[in-house]
């Protein structure tokens, strides 16, 4: 019995697997096909972008923060609190500002995108659709992903940058040190290679927010606990994957461009 | 249930000939287990309006979404405006799926959009221009009777108008085939009514083809014995003993299609569910 219920879970996540890439497959596809319905992207833009904003600005800054006094408080037993900068600045710009604010659009954004396309597939609005002639994965989940994409890559930008200011504001007014001496440590010792790693992440990133949650929505079943059911789904799944990925472009980029 | 004694067809014309606007062969479907459908076969005439009988439960719905590929069968093939639909790809059924219309069972408007966008969900994704989009939303609704509700987001909106808004969505774009599922379905007696008045009213005016899914046989039977009157803007009865030709009738079991003729050979059925199902 043991071993059945093993087997069959097993199937069911490879079907999962596979459904989902294809699902992701063809929602990418669709970017470089007509008909692209700009309109969907620019709304969607809007609520990802601007309506993410304010999360993503106080979380960075208040991670900068926290970074600032965690590695003040280490880096004062080396006498080395003038590197501050230069820590906080490479945390925030390789790792924390896209991982964080990945995970922040992905419970803002992944579970919106479930529980809306979910509430859709249930109340019929997609078969509608499918029988006005009109493609929700060109109309709904293309414009979703590509929209995801562009904004957590100016999300990230954006949260790096408050991070920093973060980390400078304790800097200066918690730990009592020079702010100039903290901009010039941070920007001296950012490379390309840094930058490059902050930016690619979040490309990827948003592409794993807005096709896990649309994936979700558009195969809820069961009514309104299946809708719930589908927005934990997308945002516990597209969390851990986040986490995971990041785990992957750090260890192939670090190889790829050693600072 | 007095309209079951009319029993002598005459005078109605009966279905133009030409090619089936839908036709199913020996269609199965199945979700996971066992098959909801088994077996089924019928077609829709030019012209013609099916319809589909049976309790809740045995599938008719299921059809319905078959017919416009919107599920595929496991056996058989489905045809669709003279095309094999059954293993179409997805892309390119939507430009047949265009050309019909379809009303769903809640009605299906798109919550977030008004009254206006959803009736012209159609012709704003064909780039049609707002000033003709507006004339011909403000028409559709003139048909069904809602033009006040223009503006209006459907969660404003009761069930029976929400149906009414369907209908004027499916019918916006002139469509060559129209289906209905279950178009009364929990409604009151007089928006019931207005309901088949308005399905009357298309089938007789405009004489598009249509295949509407019900369990209520008053409806089935009021579609048999009215017609619509342009001069007097209402549907009226046929005269005594006179039934519409052109309105013909499927019963579904079990999901296995059990009859498949005209008012008068329903109603001399021998069937036992058939019978059953009659009184």
């Amino acid at each position: 019995m043991a071993i059945q219920t093993i087997e069959r879970t097993a199937k069911q996540v490879v079907l999962t697997v596979q459904e989902y890439s294809l699902f992701s497959w063809r929602a990418f596809m669709n970017l470089f096909r007509p008909p692209i319905y700009w309109t969907d992207f620019l709304t969607q833009s809007d609520i990802v972008g601007v309506g993410s904003l304010p999360i993503v600005i106080l979380s960075g800054f208040f991670t900068g923060g926290v970074l600032s006094l965690q590695s003040s408080a280490t880096l004062s037993e080396f006498g080395a609190t003038a590197v501050t900068g230069q820590f906080v600045s490479l945390t925030m710009i390789r790792e924390l500002g896209a991982v964080l604010t990945g995970i922040m659009v992905s419970g803002r954004n992944a579970s919106s995108m479930a529980s809306e396309l979910g509430s859709m597939v249930v109340t019929e609005q997609i078969d509608a659709m499918r029988a006005l002639g009109v493609d929700p994965m060109r109309k709904l989940v293309t414009p979703r992903i590509f929209a995801t994409i562009t904004m957590l890559l100016l999300l990230t930008i954006v949260a790096d940058a408050f991070g920093i200011m973060g980390g400078a504001a304790v800097t200066v007014v918690l730990n009592h040190q020079n702010g100039t001496q903290y901009f010039n440590n941070a920007y001296e010792h950012l490379t390309y290679s840094d930058i490059i790693q902050g930016l690619i992440k979040p490309l990827v990133f948003g592409y794993i927010i807005a096709s896990i949650g649309c994936f979700y929505g558009m195969r809820t079943t069961g009514g309104t606990e299946g809708v719930g059911r589908s927005t934990i789904s997308a945002v516990v799944n597209s969390s851990v994957l986040i986490i995971f990925v990041d785990f992957l472009i750090t260890h192939i980029l670090l190889s790829l461009l050693p600072s | 249930m007095s309209q079951a004694t009319v029993s002598v067809p005459k005078l109605s014309p009966p279905p133009p000939e030409g090619a089936a606007v839908v036709a199913l062969h020996n269609v199965a479907v199945g979700f996971d287990g066992p098959p909801v459908i088994e077996n089924v076969s019928f077609s829709v005439a030019p012209g013609e309006t099916r319809i589909l009988l049976g309790p809740a439960g045995v599938g008719k719905s299921v059809l319905l979404k078959l017919i416009l590929g919107l599920l595929r069968p496991l056996e058989g093939s489905v045809e669709l405006f003279g095309e094999d639909i059954s293993h179409m790809p997805e892309e390119k059924l939507f430009s047949l799926r265009a050309r019909a219309g379809m009303v769903f069972q809640e009605g299906a408007l798109f919550d977030s959009l008004t009254v206006r966008d959803n009736v012209a969900y159609q012709l704003v994704q064909e780039g049609v221009r707002d000033e003709e989009i507006d004339a011909r939303v403000h028409d559709a609704l003139g048909f069904v009777g809602l033009e006040q509700t223009f503006d209006f987001y459907p969660s404003s909106l009761s069930g029976g108008m929400r149906r009414r808004v369907a209908i004027a969505r499916a019918l916006i774009n002139q469509p060559e085939l129209i289906l209905y599922d279950s178009p009364t379905g929990g409604l009151d007696p007089v928006t019931c009514e207005t309901i088949i008045e308005l399905i009357v009213k298309q089938r007789d005016v405009r004489a598009t083809p249509s295949l509407l899914v019900t369990h209520r046989l008053q409806d089935a039977f009021t579609l048999c014995t009215y017609r619509y009157s342009s001069e007097q803007g209402r549907m009226i009865p046929l005269p005594e003993g006179q039934i519409n030709r052109n309105t013909t009738f499927l019963m579904l079991e079990e999901g296995h299609l059990i009859f498949d003729g005209s008012l008068h050979e329903l109603t001399h059925s021998t069937n036992a569910f058939v019978r059953e199902f009659l009184e």
